[in-house]
């Protein structure tokens, strides 16, 4: 129910009250709020649903993640 | 994309397979709560690859789908009205209410907007003082920050021509309800990422205690999915049931702080009906009384709506979980995508639809 | 909280589609379908067309001669890569090329909004007189409607065209075969986002462009290459559409590789971002292909060397008769099917 894609936050601004970003998703830019990622810092990932930044991607979460499955592989790779 | 591109690798989705089919010994039904995770399923025809033990079902996670009947007619009541300008996510426009969709107010001259957020809504308001602007909050717990943030703007910026109507949704109560059910057959739940990324987790180790369910909070792309699917049958195959989290990158265990305290502050518990189940008490979130000034439905007369339930849509059963679409008797003939019969044939999240889009043989075909 | 009985709860009643046109009807997927055969078809009769083509084929005095038409009402006006102008004028050649025919000329009518100013009509003029110059095509003849304001959406454009086929030429929908190579001519969806990016509402900022380009010149290549069987220009209901119904037409079964699909990195990211499927996003300067097996490397080979085939690539192949589907091998080695859309691409927030 969430279609929440992650985006990289290049720039930081203010409008109408409110902290805003511009994002880039890899080609595409788009303005974002980011009210609810008040940690939010240029150059960070985020993910963004409805035009908003709900949480920021852990980069060192997401190196784990993908390690992990290397070593399942490699794990499955030696038995015979 | 990063952190998309690399969840799609064929080589780790392999792997997550080869694994879970290595310590997997008998059946399970694992239920993923999730639209778009049933959708994420089915687009990359992952469900076919499968173990075979594994039984998934799919939950009524789809916002769209599970909007009452009753909500949608007073959409479109409220659409219809020369005044209005309507504002809406888009997938809402082809839900069908009684007699109509918003489309065929569109078609009717009624003035309808597809938004992309919902503050978008809100600079509308702006731009068309003559003109009343609702915007149409629905969604799960993911998209409640965002509609409340459009109503604290409206307030802030002091927009007197704004409103929203209301139907929000929790997870949490859905879930109880579905463990609780006499014909639940569902022995783990894959929780839904985005939901947690705002509201965190803390709310499921007592439900996971109280009924013996595992209960994995997982994300969208094939590999999430199946890190998901493959920690849920760990802890079956081990008679384990607690909560765990296996999207970490987005995902903490308080969830968002300042969103949660938007939700808290627009927003208050209510109960609320979910379209093909019924009623689930304290299931959703209402607008608090001081927001009322941007309630559409005190704004605006809306009439008493009655409906007639169709004896040939099952959507209850599909929604909880006890039957798959393809069990279900009008499945492809009476009711698709272009005549829906209900709603989880008509949003692209809804299980019969994404079905019948990415399978429509009765054949299910395992690769 | 007391147990309570989920089960025997049933869906409300149903949404019949009525007596109006939607925008889905336009849209090039099912409903659009349903428009033409429930509406169009039974209601013209005898005076129908006699194939569902891009272009119909018509024999006169033993020379083959192609004819379409085709109405423009893109909004807005001006995008990123093209304009109203440029469309109209490589839509109807593109539809004429897709059966193999050398487009010879167009006609033009346009409706205008009262109060459209005269730079922009000289704008979208001036781009139909490059296309055509590009194209090698003229205009022999037009119209002129102007409306009340309100009456089209400031300018509506329709073109029709004729053009020769070459003896020996028999390029159809229904002409696809067991063994068939496919191939696409580029990059898929770029038209679509790059409209969809000047949008209001849904606007986003990308340094993308329509692709919007005739491709007569390609189609020549091609034939002369090797033995093309279908060919079809993926524009409204995108790729996927165009697909769908070439499995019907021929009744054969469709499998395409989702690993080859050639895509620009921006139209993947707006995808994602707004949940579409970049297989329905139309497509104005790209084709598809139905080759005969033993001809595709060097059609390729041929295709990359021209200006709007240079990105080429082969998709997928046709691997069954008697049934009509179209299978998508899956970036992770999985299988879905594909089918038409009901109507309109609807972003999502599930």
């Amino acid at each position: 129910m969430c279609l929440g894609i992650p985006g990289k936050i290049i720039e930081i601004y203010q409008k109408d009250f409110l902290r805003m970003a511009k994002i880039d998703f890899g080609g595409i830019f788009k303005e974002v709020c980011l009210a609810y990622t008040p940690e939010a810092s240029v150059g960070d990932y985020a993910l963004i649903h409805v035009g908003f930044a709900i949480s920021l991607m852990e980069a060192e979460e997401a190196r784990e993640t993908l390690k992990l499955i290397k070593e399942v592989a490699e794990f499955e790779n030696e038995i015979p | 994309m990063k952190y998309l591109d690399e969840y799609r690798d064929p080589a780790k989705v392999k792997s997550l397979l080869d694994k879970i089919q290595s310590i997997i010994t008998r059946h399970w039904v694992i239920m993923e709560i999730c639209g778009g995770q049933t959708h994420a399923f089915l687009q990359h025809g992952l469900d076919a690859m499968l173990p075979s033990q594994v039984e998934l079902v799919h939950g009524p996670g789809c916002p769209v789908c599970v909007t009452p009947l009753e909500q949608i007619d007073r959409a479109i009541s409220i659409a219809s009205r020369p005044d209005v300008i309507f504002t809406s996510y888009g997938d809402m426009l082809r839900v069908p209410g009684s007699t109509k969709n918003l489309f065929g107010v569109r078609a009717q001259g009624g003035e309808v907007r597809v938004v992309y957020s919902p503050l978008e809504a809100v600079q509308i308001a702006e731009a068309n003082p003559a003109k009343q602007i609702v915007f149409f909050a629905i969604g799960f717990e993911t998209t409640a920050p965002a509609n409340a943030m459009a109503v604290l703007q409206a307030r802030k910026k002091n927009i007197k021509n704004f409103s929203v109507l209301v139907s929000h949704v929790r997870v949490p109560p859905a879930m109880e309800a579905i463990f609780r059910a006499k014909a639940n057959r569902v022995q783990a739940f894959l929780a839904a990422g985005h939901v947690c990324a705002i509201m965190g987790f803390h709310e499921y180790p007592p439900l996971a205690e109280k009924y013996h369910v595992p209960v994995v909070v997982t994300g969208f792309e094939p590999v999430d999915l199946l890190n998901g699917l493959l920690a849920a049958v760990k802890q079956l195959e081990s008679g384990r049931a607690v909560a765990e989290n296996q999207y970490q990158r987005a995902v903490r265990f308080e969830g968002n702080e300042s969103a949660q305290r938007a939700i808290r502050t627009v927003f208050q518990s209510v109960d609320r009906k979910w379209r093909g189940i019924g009623i689930i008490p304290q299931s959703g979130w209402g607008l608090r009384p001081e927001f009322a000034e941007f309630d559409a439905e005190k704004r605006f007369d809306l009439h008493k709506i009655l409906s007639e339930e169709s004896p040939l849509c099952i959507a209850g059963e599909i929604l909880q979980g006890l039957k798959k679409p393809l069990q279900c008797a009008a499945f492809g003939k009476e009711c698709t995508p272009q005549m829906p019969l209900g709603a989880p044939m008509v949003s692209a999240e809804g299980a019969c639809a994404a079905y019948h889009t990415y399978h429509r043989d009765v054949v299910y075909e395992r690769v | 909280m007391s147990e309570f009985d989920l089960e025997g709860y049933t869906c409300p009643l149903p949404y019949r589609p009525t007596d109006r046109v939607v925008l889905g009807h336009g849209s090039g997927g099912t409903l659009s379908d349903d428009l033409l055969h429930r509406l169009f078809l039974p209601g013209l009769g005898t005076a129908a067309p006699r194939s569902l083509d891009d272009a119909a084929v018509l024999s006169m005095d033993g020379q083959q001669y192609a004819i379409t038409t085709d109405s423009h009402v893109v909004s807005p006006l001006f995008f990123p890569g093209g304009d109203i102008g440029r469309l109209a004028i490589c839509g109807t050649v593109n539809d004429l090329a897709m059966v193999g025919a050398i487009p010879l000329s167009l006609t033009c009518g346009f409706v205008i909004e009262e109060g459209l100013s005269f730079d922009v009509l000289q704008s979208v003029v001036k781009s139909m007189q490059e296309a055509a110059q590009e194209a090698g095509v003229y205009i022999a003849a037009g119209d002129t409607k102007v409306v009340q304001k309100g009456g089209v959406d400031k300018l509506f454009i329709n073109t029709s065209g004729i053009g020769k086929i070459a003896d020996g030429i028999n390029i159809s929908g229904a002409k696809a075969t067991e063994g068939d190579v496919i191939l696409v001519s580029g990059t898929i969806g770029d038209h679509g986002i790059a409209v969809l990016s000047a949008r209001e509402g849904l606007g986003f900022e990308t340094t993308l462009e329509s692709d919007v380009a005739p491709l007569n010149h390609l189609v020549q290549t091609m034939i002369q290459a090797g033995e093309i069987h279908v060919l079809r220009d993926p524009t409204r209901g995108g790729l996927a559409t165009s697909l769908v119904e070439i499995a019907e037409q021929s009744n054969v079964t469709i499998e395409i590789d989702e690993q080859a699909l050639p895509f620009k990195p921006a139209v993947k990211a707006a995808c994602e971002m707004l949940g579409f499927d970049p297989l329905y996003i139309a497509n104005e300067g790209k084709l598809v292909a139905f080759v005969k097996e033993s001809d595709a490397v060097k059609i390729l080979e041929m295709m990359r060397k021209t200006n709007h085939g240079r990105e080429a690539a082969i998709i997928g192949g046709v691997i069954g008769s008697g049934r009509s589907q179209v299978r998508l091998k899956t970036i992770i080695g999985g299988t879905r099917l594909v089918d038409m859309l009901p109507g309109e691409m609807l972003p999502r927030i599930c």
